[in-house]
């Protein structure tokens, strides 16, 4: 199998979090003070970077066999959290995560807080804010980069997808200087949440014993199967339009976002 | 004690999240798959696939009901 799926697949999972990530230091930055902020994030990219530097090598050396079932079952398990979550907010069972709101929300907190200062951190709370963030949003990351990049071999093949996506993401909410609310996040997600459930059905089985008919060609059925079950789900699920209240997010529009990717 | 038990919920939230059965049912399929591939000389490469689909309808319809 080719690095390019790998790469892809970290890519989308990593931007997803990295806006998430995005909202809260901007929220933090915008609001308190940049330099703190940057301290914060910089630890925190720091602390997963180090993660990433000790687990990744050292869970490359596993056995390969025991290796893809424990990350096989994980992934699936996983996958499947982020792929219910998606199909729930596609459908409207679930309010659609909107991050305009959410920035204001972290706004508003910033805006009450008090500053305090420790040590270099001119602003605690700009660099506690920015801290918990970028790691909370990052470890998701980690955790696909590492179980990705080790099943592979190839951890540093799922860095490079992993930063590419860090870089886009700060570059283009640098240049836009606000939340990217307008990123279809909920689509993104659904698409994310599919890979991660392929990947874990693949490598899980395959670390069960299983030889799958045309070996990594499978993936090739699996990933659209997954997506083809997933969208299904969403169909049937979709709630009648009369019901949603006219304030919230139509099931319509959701659903439009998720086929539409 | 305290942090120990945050940090065991933390880890239980961000890999299991909000349906534990979902978990379960992969674990048990990824078991029986083993079994019947090792004990039976069953190639079931079926099994997970239509497990997962099965725990993600259940779990799915367990929360639009609630």
């Amino acid at each position: 199998m080719t690095a390019l799926p790998l790469i892809l697949t970290v890519f989308v999972a990593c931007a997803v979090e990295a806006i998430e990530a995005l909202t809260i230091v901007l929220a933090a930055g915008l609001t308190r003070e940049w330099r703190s902020t940057f301290q914060g994030m910089a630890v925190a990219l720091a602390v997963l970077a180090a993660i990433v530097a000790v687990l990744g090598p050292t869970i490359t050396l596993l056995p390969l066999t025991p290796l893809r079932l424990v990350v096989g079952a994980l992934l699936a398990i996983f996958g499947l959290q982020w792929l219910r979550k998606a199909i729930l907010r596609a459908t409207g069972y679930k309010s659609l995560h909107d991050e305009a709101s959410a920035y204001l929300r972290e706004v508003a907190a910033a805006k009450a807080a008090s500053a305090s200062s420790r040590g270099r951190v001119h602003d605690w709370y700009a660099f506690t804010l920015s801290f918990k963030g970028v790691l909370l949003e990052g470890l998701e990351v980690v955790f696909i980069v590492i179980t990705f990049g080790a099943n592979q071999r190839n951890v540093g093949a799922a860095v490079i997808g992993a930063a590419a996506a860090v870089v886009v993401v700060a570059v283009t909410g640098v240049l836009v200087r606000a939340p990217l609310a307008k990123v279809p996040e909920n689509a993104l997600k659904f698409s994310v949440g599919i890979m991660l459930t392929s990947f874990g059905i693949f490598w899980g089985a395959e670390g069960a014993g299983v030889s799958w008919p045309g070996q990594d060609a499978a993936l090739l059925v699996v990933v659209p199967v997954v997506a083809l079950v997933s969208l299904g789900y969403t169909v049937l699920l979709r709630r009648p339009r009369a019901v949603q209240p006219a304030s919230a997010p139509t099931s319509a529009s959701a659903s439009e976002e998720v086929t539409s990717s | 004690m305290r942090r120990l038990r945050s940090i065991g919920a933390f880890w239980y939230d961000f890999v299991v999240g909000d349906d534990w059965r979902v978990a379960v049912v992969v674990v048990a399929a990824l078991a029986l798959t083993a079994v019947l591939v090792h004990a039976a000389g069953v190639n079931a490469w079926w099994l997970l696939p239509v497990c997962v689909f099965a725990a993600l309808g259940w779990s799915l319809r367990r929360a639009t009901r609630t």
